[in-house]
């Protein structure tokens, strides 16, 4: 971004080519693409689970199931669990769960991390000297034992679940950002912009933040498969999205009485999320790759 | 360098403290206390009784002194009783640490080994078919999530084939002795150990093909070529010493997340360890218990930060910190 020393303010015009440039880079990574398109193809179908739910995922049919999970078949693709309940319909309302669950932990996290590593980048001192402390003690927590706790002791809502997985993952976005504001308060354009008295809260919101851009955005999408891998764990345990709710990690704690006999019940909450996970990980993956200019080729 | 050690050792102090801190507090607001475990059933409806057990106990004190006397105790390496075997906590812990120790160290080996040769040949044949499929298993490695693993390997090698037992560490029915005890538990351990070094493999063998790369385009390397040295020796004694570094530093930083994966590997496995012991304590409300686990757990975390931040300087003479 050496262009951004010139303009002390940018239009919009001005900041497009640097988004088509990244544009053009994520372009060339095919699987980053094609995930993307996947992803939001999914989140569609997450919003709109009402409309695309072939069964009400809550309707029990006992006399199809006959008390055991039954096989995929042209009605029910992907079978349907004890209850009778299609198995299908249960997926996409579970997925919503989990991707509602993660995506809201990660802007949680992303907002904790994006102000604290921003204060501790721009004050320096003192501040910036306790705010890294309280990193490191984060940094020291056995989040994921924390997590179990907390949901385990006190008992959880979704909210809570929300606030504890965002409130236990926000340090590195917060380091990273704390370095990426030590660097950019040197240069020469923020500089500038000081001596010509743009108050503080104006020089962080509109020179540091914007530049600091690239880093949040790949932190967020990096930190998405990590909230629904810590999601569905929590809720294999028995101790992650609290019933009525279920999302793909409680249908496989669900599933794990009929692992040897109906193997449908775990291969697709399983398949599902790996299918998720794996995506954010390639967008990820590519918007890191089409943000770094030492990459382009 | 032992000017920086002690630092960092008086660093851990405060970080060790805040913890206790935060696990103290989760614990006071949760319901129930110690006095349900002391209290005698038989007489357990009186409330001057109960009173009495809560007096004896210190429940009735300030939460500060509660506070401060947990806190002295658990330094001294006194973490109280179980609630539910009423057994000390240490003498729970010291049954369970080996076994987590093995299972861990084991998985730890398991990752150096499979991960630092598939991130040199990718980085090595960068670009190529290879590296493209084992850039991708490697993403595949950090993607799924690790009970669906360890279901489908327990479903394919214990139910299907039969060939290794999906759970506990050594056969119940069987006394086996010597050699065929050792090979007993390494039977029980091949399936945790993959499951539990799965992630790690996944993401170091990202790392060192990376680290590689960036070492690769050193000029130090331009030099050894030039001087015309056989690409084998310029590869093992210029490229891959600076390109283990950041891997050594990497090996330490994982240890939280081999905390996490021996809580979920341990419990889906049974592997007596101390994973297992935490969430039978949180399923059972068992607080001394859950205290020392996440005491313990921290202490390995930092531990592991400390190591990994002197294998750095110890292996990269270029840094130096006092």
């Amino acid at each position: 971004m050496t262009d951004a020393a010139l303009p002390l303010t940018m239009s919009e015009a001005e900041t497009r080519p640097q988004w088509q440039i990244i544009w053009r880079q994520f372009r060339r990574h095919r699987l980053a693409v094609a995930s993307a398109i996947l992803l939001i193809a999914l989140s569609l179908i997450a919003i709109f689970a009402e409309q695309v739910m072939p069964y009400d995922p809550n309707a029990t049919n006992a006399v199809y199931a006959g008390g055991r999970p039954q096989p995929p078949t042209s009605e029910h693709i992907f079978g349907t669990d004890n209850f009778g309940r299609d198995y299908f319909s249960r997926a996409i309302v579970g997925a919503r769960v989990s991707l509602f669950v993660a995506v809201s932990a990660v802007l949680f996290q992303i907002t904790i991390g994006v102000v604290l590593g921003a204060a501790a980048g721009y004050f320096g001192g003192w501040a910036d000297n306790l705010l890294m402390r309280i990193t490191d003690i984060f940094l020291s927590i056995p989040s994921f034992f924390l997590l179990l706790i907390v949901s385990g002791v006190l008992g959880g809502s979704l909210l809570t679940l929300i606030l504890l997985i965002g409130a236990l993952n926000w340090m590195t976005l917060a380091r990273l950002l704390r370095a990426e504001f030590l660097s950019l308060k040197e240069r020469d354009f923020v500089v500038a912009a000081h001596c010509i008295g743009v108050p503080g809260w104006r020089l962080v919101l509109q020179h540091l933040l914007p530049n600091a851009l690239a880093p949040i955005i790949v932190s967020a999408t990096l930190s998405v498969p990590y909230a629904i891998l810590t999601e569905s764990a929590l809720s294999f345990l028995g101790r992650g999205v609290p019933p009525p709710d279920a999302s793909l990690g409680t249908m496989m704690e669900n599933a794990q009485q009929w692992l040897r006999t109906s193997w449908w019940m775990w291969v697709v909450p399983g398949s599902i999320i790996s299918v998720i996970v794996l995506s954010f990980n390639f967008v990820g993956d590519g918007l890191r790759d089409a943000f770094d200019p030492r990459l382009r080729r | 360098m032992s000017h920086y050690l002690v630092h960092r050792l008086l660093q851990a102090i405060p970080l060790l403290i805040a913890i206790s801190f935060l696990v103290f507090g989760i614990v006071e607001i949760a319901p129930g206390d110690a006095a349900q475990m002391y209290i005698d059933p038989d007489k357990g409806t009186d409330p001057e009784y109960i009173a009495q057990v809560r007096e004896s106990l210190g429940l009735n004190d300030p939460v500060y002194v509660r506070y401060v006397s947990w806190l002295t105790k658990t330094f001294e390496g006194d973490f109280g009783f179980s609630f539910r075997t009423r057994r000390p906590v240490t003498f729970e812990v010291s049954e369970r640490l080996p076994n987590t120790l093995l299972l861990g160290g084991t998985s730890l080996l398991i990752s150096v080994v499979i991960a630092l040769p598939i991130g040199i040949i990718s980085a090595l044949k960068r670009y190529s078919i290879l590296d493209y499929l084992l850039s991708t298993l490697a993403l595949v490695g950090i993607s799924v999530p690790v009970f669906w693993v360890a279901l489908l390997l327990i479903q394919a090698f214990s139910i299907q084939l039969g060939w290794l037992p999906a759970s506990g560490m050594r056969s119940v029915r069987e006394q086996y002795e010597g050699w065929a005890a050792v090979k007993d538990v390494a039977e029980h351990m091949i399936l945790p150990a993959i499951v539990l070094s799965l992630a790690q493999t996944a993401s170091w063998s990202r790392y060192q093909r990376s680290a590689l790369l960036e070492v690769l385009g050193q000029d130090y390397i331009r030099t050894a070529r030039a001087k015309g040295l056989h690409e084998f020796r310029v590869l093992t004694r210029h490229a891959l010493r600076n390109a283990l570094i950041p891997i050594v530093t990497l090996i330490g930083l994982s240890v939280p997340s081999i905390v996490t994966g021996a809580f979920i590997t341990e419990t889906i496995f049974s592997w007596p360890g101390m994973g297992r012991l935490g969430v039978d304590a949180i399923n059972g409300r068992d607080y001394p218990v859950i205290m020392a686990v996440t005491m313990l757990s921290s202490l390995v975390i930092i531990i592991g930060n400390l190591l990994a931040d002197i294998a750095y300087v110890w292996v990269d003479p270029r840094i130096r910190y006092d």
